[in-house]
C-alpha cells in the first residue's frame, strides 16, 4: 500500500493515459481530441496541485528506487504546469493545421509521467524507465505531422540521436553499477565515499555525456535545431519546455545523490559542458533567420547557464539551478505561444523578418515579446536577469569564478540576436509582414507570462522558499 | 514622507503605466493628452524632489531618506540619499520636463515616446537613489532598454547601427560590473552599499592565470567597476559609441544621453570605486590621470574637424567628462567638487547646446555645418542663447562651466603637475572648436538660399532655455549652492579613503 502512494500521481497519470487511449481508440477517435487535450490539461493542473499542496516529507519507495522529496515535487509541479499549459496553448495550432490527433495530448501525458518518474528516481533502472518512456513519447510527438517531410526527418534524426545518448547512458550505468556492485543510488554514494575507481569514473562520464544529450549541452546538440525546426511549433514549446526541466533535474539527482561526496569529479565535467553550450548558443543562434531554430540555440544557451547552478556542486547551485528553470520554462512558455499565432495567408510562418515593423500592427502583443526578449536575454529588470545572477551567484560561491565570467560574456553576445527581433518588430522596414491571429489561451499566455516577468521581481511569486527547501532536501 | 525617494522614483513609471494601459488612439487627441500626461507627471517628479532638498540636512554626512525592506536573496530594496547623490536626482527630475517640452513636435507614435522618456527617468532616478548593489544595477542596465528604443525608434539615418552600438558597449561593460559585484556579495556577505563603503575588500596580491596582481581582489573589483563606469562616462578610449548614439539619437534623447546618462559613470566612480576600492583606486589613479588627459586633448582636437555640429557637441561631451574622471580620482576636496560641479553644470550646458542643435535641426532638417551661416541677421534670440551656452562651454568665468573646470584644474594641479598641465591645454582647445562653430554657424552674411526664411525661437523653445539659462548663470555665479551641499558628503569620502590608502600601503611595505 504504502509504495504505492507515494507514487500515487504518476500512477494516476498513467492508467488516465492508457483509458483514454483505449477509450479514444474504441469511439470516435480524432473527435475526442478537444476533449482530451483539456482533460489532460486538467488532470496535470491538479496533480501539480496535489504534489505541490498536499504531500511532503522525504520518502523512498519499492526499495529505494523511487524517491519522494520536496526536490522531486519542485520538478514535477514544474513538469505539469508547464506541460499542461503548453497543451492548452496549442490546441488551436494543432486544430488547424489538421494535426488534430486525439494521441498528442496521451503521448504527451506519457512523456510526462516518464518525466515524473526521472526526476524521483532513486536507482540507475528507475532512471532509464524514465528516461525511456519520456524519450519514445518524444520520438513519436516529433514526427506528428506524418506527411510533412521536415517534422519526418526531424522525428528520425532525434530518434537516431536519441537512441545512440541512451547507449551511452546504458554503457555508463553497466559500468558504474560493474565497478558500485549496486543500481541504487544510496549504494553508488556509500561506494565512492571511500575514492572513486577509474571504471566508475568512465561510468560517471558516459552517463552525464547521454543525460547531456537530453539537455542539449554542447557537444551533444547537434540535434536540437533541426528537430526544434522540424517539429509542428507546439511540439517544439512542448521540447523547450517540461523535457529539459526533468532532464536538468534528472542530472541534479544523479549527480548529488549518487555521487555526492565528489564534487570536484563531475564538477568541472558539467562545467566545461556549461561553458561550451553557453558559448555555443550565444554564436550560432546569430546567423538564424528562422525563429525556432534561434530558439533552439537561445535554449542551447539556456542549459548552459542552469547547467553553471548544478556545476557549482552547492545547495545553492541546485536552488539557482531550479529557479533558472522556472524562469526559463515560464518564458518559453509565452515565447512559443507568440511563435505559434505568427502566420502569413493562413500559413504558420517563422522567418523573423516577417515581423518587420510587427509593433506598428500589434503594439500590445509587440510589447510583451519585447519584455520576454529582454528577459531571455538576461536585461534587468525583468525575471530572466535574477535567474541569471541566480547561477552567477552560485557559481562565484562556489569558487568557479572563471565560470561566472565567461557567462556573463557570453550573455552579451547572446544579447544581439534577442535584440535582433527587437529591431525587426520595432525598427524595421516597412513591408508585408506576418501576423498574429491568436486564441484567448495563447493571448492569455503571452501577456501573463510578459506580466509576470516584470512582476515577478517583486518576491517571485514566493517560489524561493519552495526552491530552498527542494535544494536542502537534494543536498542535505 | 517615509517613502519620498520611492514616490519620486516611481511617479513617472506610473505615469508611463497609465499612458500605455488607458490611452487610446492614434489621433491627435492622443498624442497631446500623452504630452501633457508626460509633463504634468515629470513637474510633479520635480516639485516632489524639491521636498527633498527642504528636508535635506547638508551636515549629515550619512544617507537620509532612507527605505529598506528585505527583498528576494537575501537583497534588500534600499533607497537612500546623501550629498553626492542628492544633486544628480534633482538634475534629473529639473531636466525632464525640459526634455519632454523639447520633444513637443515629435509626430510618430507620440505615446510610446513618452512611456520611453518617463520609463527612463524613473530608472535614472532609481540609480542614484539605490543603495542596494542589486537594486543599483538593476536600474542601472534598464535604462538601456528605453534608451535603445529611443534611438532606434525616433533616431536618424543609421540609428540601428548606432542603437546596437549603444546597447552592447554598455551591456558588455556592465556585465563585468556584475560579475564582480557577485564576488562583493560572495566576499563580504552582503549587497548593502553603505555597509560595503566601510568593508575592507583584501588587497593581498594575488595570482591570477601566473599574472602578479597587485591590489588583489581589490584591483579585479575596480578593473571590472572601472570597465562598466569608463564605457559609460565615456573615457576615451572606449567613448566611441557616444558620437554615434548622440548624432542618431532625437534631440530628446541627446540631451538626456549628456545631461543625464553620461552622469551615472562618474556618481559610480564616487559611490562604488573610491569607497569600496581605495587602495586598488590609488594605485590606478596615474592610468585614469592620463586617460582623462588624453580624453581632454584628443578629443577636443577630433571635435574641431567634425563637420556635423552634434557630433561636434558629442566630443565636446567626451572631453570635458575627461575633467570629471581626473577631477574624481584626485581625491581632493577641490576636485571632487570640482568634478560634481562640472558633471551638473555640464548637464545644463550640453542640454541646452544638444537644444541649440535641435532648434536649427527642426527647421533646416540637417546638422551640417556648412548648411548653415548667418544666423544671426535671421534668429538674433537664437545667436544669442546660443552664444552664451559656447561660451559657457567653453568655460567662461560667470557661468558654472569656468567654476568646474577651474576647481578639477585647482585639484589636479594639487597632485599631478605635468597632467594639469596637459589639461589646461584643452581649455583652450574647447574655445577653439567652440568659437569656430559658433563663427561659421551664426556669423557672416547670410547668403544660403534655403535659410533665408528661417524663423527665430518660439515661444515653447524659448520658455525650454530659460530655466537652463538661469541654472547655468546660478551656479557660475554662486557656486556656493552646489558646494554647500557636497562639502560635508566628500569630505567624508576623501577622509576615509586617505586613511585606508596609507595603512594598506604600512601593511604592504612590512609583508
Amino acid at each position: 500500500m504504502s509504495d504505492f502512494t507515494y507514487a500515487m500521481p504518476e500512477l494516476i497519470l498513467s492508467l488516465y493515459a492508457m483509458a483514454a487511449l483505449l477509450v479514444a481508440v474504441y469511439t470516435v477517435k480524432d473527435g475526442l481530441t478537444d476533449a482530451l487535450t483539456w482533460a489532460t490539461a486538467g488532470l496535470m493542473v491538479a496533480l501539480a496541485l496535489w504534489i505541490g499542496v498536499g504531500e511532503s516529507g522525504t520518502n523512498t519507495a519499492f526499495g529505494g528506487m523511487f524517491t519522494n522529496d520536496a526536490f522531486a515535487r519542485f520538478a514535477k509541479v514544474t513538469i505539469l504546469v508547464s506541460a499542461a499549459a503548453v497543451l492548452i496553448i496549442s490546441r488551436d495550432f494543432m486544430a488547424r493545421r489538421g494535426l488534430g490527433r486525439f494521441e498528442y495530448p496521451i503521448l504527451v501525458a506519457l512523456s510526462v509521467v516518464g518525466m515524473m518518474v526521472m526526476v524521483s528516481a532513486g536507482d540507475l533502472m528507475a532512471l532509464y524507465m524514465g528516461l525511456e518512456l519520456q524519450s519514445l513519447a518524444l520520438y513519436v510527438v516529433a514526427s506528428l505531422q506524418r506527411d510533412n517531410a521536415k517534422s519526418t526527418e526531424a522525428g528520425l534524426k532525434y530518434f537516431v540521436l536519441g537512441a545512440l545518448s541512451s547507449g551511452l547512458l546504458l554503457y555508463g550505468a553497466s559500468l558504474v553499477y560493474g565497478f558500485a556492485g549496486t543500481t541504487l543510488f544510496s549504494g553508488i554514494l556509500t561506494t565512492v565515499a571511500h575514492g572513486v575507481p577509474l571504471g566508475l569514473l568512465f561510468g560517471l562520464v558516459f552517463m552525464l555525456s547521454g543525460l547531456a544529450f537530453k539537455v542539449s549541452a554542447v557537444p551533444f546538440h547537434m540535434w536540437t535545431p533541426d528537430v526544434y525546426e522540424g517539429s509542428p511549433t507546439p511540439v517544439t514549446a512542448f521540447f523547450a519546455t517540461a523535457p529539459k526541466v526533468a532532464a536538468m533535474a534528472l542530472i541534479a539527482r544523479l549527480v548529488q545523490d549518487a555521487f555526492g561526496g565528489v564534487t570536484h569529479e563531475w564538477g568541472q565535467i558539467l562545467a566545461a559542458f556549461s561553458v561550451a553550450s553557453m558559448f555555443l548558443g550565444a554564436v550560432a543562434a546569430i546567423g538564424q533567420t528562422d525563429i525556432k531554430r534561434l530558439m533552439a540555440y537561445s535554449s542551447i544557451a539556456h542549459m548552459g547557464f542552469a547547467l553553471m547552478g548544478l556545476a557549482s556542486g552547492t545547495a545553492e547551485g541546485v536552488q539557482a539551478m531550479l529557479i533558472y528553470m522556472v524562469i526559463y520554462v515560464t518564458m518559453n512558455v509565452g515565447t512559443f505561444a507568440f511563435i505559434m499565432s505568427m502566420e502569413k495567408d493562413g500559413k504558420p510562418v517563422t522567418d523573423i523578418a516577417s515581423l518587420n515593423q510587427f509593433s506598428k500592427r500589434e503594439p500590445l502583443k509587440a510589447l510583451a515579446m519585447l519584455i520576454l526578449l529582454f528577459s531571455l536575454a538576461g536585461v534587468p529588470p525583468m525575471l530572466g536577469f535574477f535567474g541569471k545572477f541566480y547561477v552567477l551567484k552560485a557559481a562565484v560561491d562556489g569558487g568557479m569564478s572563471w565560470l561566472a565570467l565567461s557567462g556573463a560574456v557570453a550573455s552579451v553576445i547572446g544579447a544581439f540576436y534577442y535584440l535582433r527581433i527587437v529591431f525587426y518588430m520595432y525598427f524595421g522596414a516597412e513591408v508585408e509582414g506576418a501576423e498574429s491571429r491568436m486564441v484567448p489561451a495563447q493571448w492569455l499566455a503571452l501577456v501573463a507570462v510578459s506580466a509576470i516577468m516584470l512582476l515577478g521581481i517583486i518576491n517571485f511569486f514566493g517560489i524561493e522558499p519552495a526552491a530552498i527547501a527542494a535544494a536542502k532536501s537534494l543536498v542535505g | 514622507m517615509d517613502y519620498l525617494l520611492s514616490i519620486i522614483t516611481y511617479v513617472p513609471a506610473v505615469a508611463a503605466g497609465i499612458l500605455a494601459l488607458f490611452l487610446r488612439g492614434n489621433d491627435a487627441a492622443t498624442a497631446r493628452n500623452a504630452r501633457w500626461v508626460a509633463l504634468f507627471a515629470s513637474v510633479f517628479s520635480l516639485v516632489l524632489s524639491l521636498l527633498l532638498l527642504k528636508g535635506f540636512d547638508p551636515g549629515n554626512t550619512g544617507f537620509q531618506f532612507v527605505e529598506d525592506k528585505p527583498w528576494v536573496l537575501g537583497l534588500h530594496y534600499k533607497m537612500g540619499i546623501d550629498g553626492i547623490s542628492i544633486l544628480f536626482v534633482m538634475l534629473t527630475t529639473f531636466l525632464m520636463p525640459i526634455t519632454i517640452a523639447a520633444c513637443w513636435n515629435v509626430e510618430t507614435r507620440v505615446k510610446d515616446y513618452m512611456i520611453a522618456f518617463l520609463l527612463l527617468e524613473t530608472l535614472m532616478l532609481g540609480v542614484f537613489c539605490a543603495l542596494d548593489l542589486v537594486l543599483f544595477y538593476v536600474f542601472f542596465e534598464a535604462g538601456l532598454i528605453p534608451m535603445f528604443l529611443i534611438i532606434g525608434i525616433w533616431g536618424g539615418q543609421n540609428r540601428i547601427y548606432a542603437a546596437f552600438k549603444f546597447f552592447l558597449y554598455t551591456f558588455l561593460g556592465s556585465v563585468l560590473m556584475l560579475v564582480a559585484m557577485v564576488a562583493m556579495y560572495w566576499a563580504a556577505g552582503t549587497t548593502d552599499i553603505p555597509t560595503l563603503m566601510t568593508f575592507k575588500f583584501s588587497h593581498d596580491p594575488i595570482a591570477v592565470l601566473g599574472m602578479h596582481v597587485a591590489g588583489g581582489l581589490q584591483t579585479l573589483l575596480f578593473l571590472a567597476f572601472f570597465a562598466s563606469f569608463a564605457v559609460k562616462m565615456p573615457m576615451w578610449p572606449v567613448h566611441t559609441w557616444l558620437p554615434d548614439a548622440h548624432v542618431q539619437a532625437p534631440t530628446a534623447g541627446s540631451v538626456v544621453l549628456a545631461a543625464i546618462l553620461l552622469k551615472m559613470g562618474g556618481y559610480g566612480f564616487l559611490r562604488f570605486s573610491l569607497p569600496m576600492f581605495p587602495v586598488a583606486a590609488d594605485l590606478w589613479t596615474p592610468m585614469v590621470f592620463w586617460l582623462s588627459a588624453i580624453a581632454i586633448v584628443y578629443t577636443s582636437l577630433v571635435a574641431l574637424v567634425q563637420t556635423d555640429m552634434k557630433k561636434l557637441v558629442a566630443y565636446s561631451s567626451v572631453a570635458h567628462m575627461g575633467y570629471v574622471t581626473m577631477g574624481i580620482f584626485t581625491v581632493t576636496q577641490q576636485g571632487v567638487d570640482g568634478a560634481i560641479f562640472q558633471m551638473l553644470s555640464h548637464g545644463f550646458i550640453s542640454g541646452a547646446m544638444f537644444l541649440c542643435v535641435g532648434v536649427i535641426y527642426d527647421r533646416m532638417h540637417t546638422r551640417e555645418i556648412d548648411a548653415y551661416g548667418g544666423l544671426v541677421n535671421r534668429m538674433p534670440l537664437y545667436a544669442l542663447v546660443f552664444m552664451f551656452f559656447t561660451m559657457a562651454n567653453v568655460g567662461l568665468p560667470g557661468t558654472s562651466g569656468f567654476i568646474g573646470e577651474f576647481l578639477v584644474l585647482m585639484g589636479i594641479f594639487q597632485v599631478d603637475t605635468l597632467v594639469a598641465a596637459v589639461a589646461t591645454s584643452g581649455v583652450i582647445l574647447s574655445a577653439a572648436y567652440g568659437l569656430w562653430l559658433y563663427r561659421r554657424v551664426a556669423f557672416g552674411p547670410l547668403v544660403k538660399a534655403a535659410l533665408a526664411g528661417i524663423q527665430d525661437m518660439t515661444r515653447r523653445e524659448r520658455m525650454i532655455f530659460a530655466p537652463l539659462v538661469a541654472m547655468t548663470l546660478l551656479l557660475g555665479v554662486y557656486p556656493a549652492v552646489v558646494t554647500d551641499i557636497t562639502g560635508a558628503s566628500v569630505g567624508k569620502l576623501i577622509t576615509e579613503f586617505r586613511a585606508s590608502v596609507p595603512a594598506a600601503q604600512t601593511a604592504a611595505d612590512s609583508n
